[in-house]
């Protein structure tokens, strides 16, 4: 795996916003608000935000980051970013 | 009260977004919120000035019910607002809130649309039954308001009895198992010193300790004086943050007091009419729960497009979202953190908004303050709803006089005789 951490998502695993979650569109990206833990997060980019929004619908992380038009290259960065946001539990892992 | 806790942390994955050869500056997430947001992040709700105490620093100056305060269905249509808009949570407070006869079902009502509650109370009204509701609800926070560790310390300013209110409502809390609840305190002269103590009560109670800056406003600037910490007294609370921050909330009221070193945990941003409002009893929408005043005034939430209108297009909300001037600040080498402090504590100490904080950890303030106090004129906090506490005009005794003698003589408490002042055959 080229992930850049450890808590980095497969590719090939599926992911659900936590269900306590609520995102809401920015200017600059997103505000991410998890009511269980009363914790804020922001997305600082609104690429990261159209993937989050449909790891849903996606059957994939890799999926997700294609239907938001990530690219190849970009894909560590990513999967690194929604790493921090697993760490946080503001998106979990769906088990198939 | 303030506003927001839990300091955001931002996931970006485009920090190398830019080619090596041009790599651009990340932008910070405070630079971002200085122009304002769609939405305020949170805001804080007062949504009654009836209050059953009459803490002397009392930002609202509440104590007696404002008439025209909204009624059920006009705070309803508030909490829809705020679903469209979506606003995480709100902070509500007062006046002492749970005394609204529809407190619970707007409790209820915000959170079945997705909109969270931080409540603020004196406890008065967190009895074993209602704990045990509020531990069943994940959107539901309390906030329970303690200023002093001791009684003597916290009735000196929250009057008679409100400790043990507070204490009881604790026990209650920690009863039904509602853990990592809030017990808020404002930092005065007179509990500086007892900051290891209130952390030991959060401890006992499962609770977390959130320490909030004294202001100026409401019945606070009649004793801001008396009250705020002194400068030794700060430093002692910046030390004590920086060793026990971690967890301890400051709803950022402390940024003022990064010049002495690192700035602390949170945005350390103003972030009145960016990210933060006041929505108050009446619905008047105010820059920041701090600032009462026809000069911080928005618009009202019964005003044609509603409370969105008045966060998106007042005058005075795109005003602050424009660069502030530092003044006399720009120069200070703490400027960037510090921001020349806050905003509500200058005006109502008469100092200029563009100026140095009345409590400027490099002394300016106190500077400024004593030009003022030469020159007079300080603004004074709008709407006092204080319960009317003066006493009746002193009127004289009636007394009943008789122009004839008394039957007995009196029986003074010095009479021997055990059969004194009692005549047979009555």
């Amino acid at each position: 795996m080229t992930a850049p951490d450890s808590t980095a998502p497969d590719l090939d695993s599926a992911w659900d916003l936590h269900p306590q979650v609520s995102v809401r569109p920015e200017p600059f990206g997103a505000l991410l608000y998890h009511f269980g833990t009363r914790k804020l997060s922001f997305l600082k980019d609104r690429a990261l935000l159209a993937a989050v929004q449909s790891l849903t619908t996606a059957p994939s992380v890799r999926a997700a980051f294609e239907s938001a038009g990530i690219g190849a290259a970009d894909v560590p960065r990513y999967q690194s970013a929604l790493g921090t946001l697993a760490a946080s539990s503001m998106v979990i892992e769906r088990k198939q | 009260m303030t506003i927001l806790d839990a300091p955001p942390t931002g996931t970006a994955a485009a920090t190398a977004r830019a080619t090596p050869a041009a790599p651009v500056k990340t932008q910070r997430l405070v630079d971002l919120f200085e122009y304002g947001l769609d939405s305020p992040i949170c805001l804080t709700w007062e949504l009654t000035y009836a209050c059953n105490l009459s803490c002397v620093h009392c930002l609202s100056s509440s104590g007696r019910r404002d008439p025209r305060e909204l009624s059920t269905a006009e705070c309803k249509a508030v909490i829809d607002e705020l679903e469209r808009m979506q606003v995480f949570y709100v902070n509500i407070g007062g006046g002492e809130p749970t005394v609204r006869s529809d407190f619970w079902e707007l409790v209820d009502y915000a959170t079945a649309h997705k909109v969270g509650v931080k409540f603020s109370t004196n406890g008065v009204k967190i009895t074993p039954e209602v704990a045990r509701k509020l531990a069943a609800s994940d959107y539901v926070d309390v906030q329970i308001s303690l200023d002093g560790a001791t009684a003597e310390v916290n009735d000196y300013v929250r009057g008679p009895g409100s400790y043990a209110t507070a204490m009881r409502a604790m026990q209650n809390m920690k009863d039904a198992g509602f853990t990592g609840f809030k017990i808020s305190v404002v930092c005065t002269r007179q509990n500086i010193g007892q900051l290891d103590e209130f952390k030991a009560i959060a401890d006992e109670y499962g609770a977390q300790l959130r320490l909030t800056r004294l202001r100026p406003s409401g019945r606070g600037a009649d004793v801001w004086d008396e009250l705020h910490p002194l400068p030794e007294q700060q430093r002692e609370l910046y030390d004590w943050l920086v060793a026990n921050g971690e967890n301890v909330l400051t709803g950022d009221s402390f940024f003022h007091l990064s010049a002495y070193g690192s700035a602390l945990p949170g945005l350390n941003l103003c972030g009145a009419g960016r990210v933060v409002c006041l929505i108050d009893p009446v619905g008047d929408v105010y820059a920041c729960p701090f600032a009462i005043h026809d000069e911080f005034l928005a618009g009202n939430v019964r005003s044609e497009g509603g409370f969105q209108e008045v966060w998106r297009n007042s005058e005075l909300f795109t005003r602050l979202r424009t660069p502030q001037s530092g003044g006399a600040c720009t120069s200070c080498s703490f400027f960037d953190s510090c921001k020349g402090g806050c905003m509500a504590a200058k005006f109502f100490t008469g100092l200029p908004l563009d100026g140095p904080d009345p409590e400027c950890v490099r002394g300016f303030g106190e500077e400024a303050l004593q030009k003022r106090k030469m020159d007079g004129s300080i603004p004074k906090p709008e709407g006092d709803h204080s319960h009317r506490t003066e006493r009746a005009p002193r009127r004289g005794v009636p007394v009943t006089l008789s122009l004839t003698r008394p039957a007995h003589p009196p029986v003074s408490a010095c009479e021997e005789n055990p059969l004194a002042g009692f005549t047979p055959g009555d």
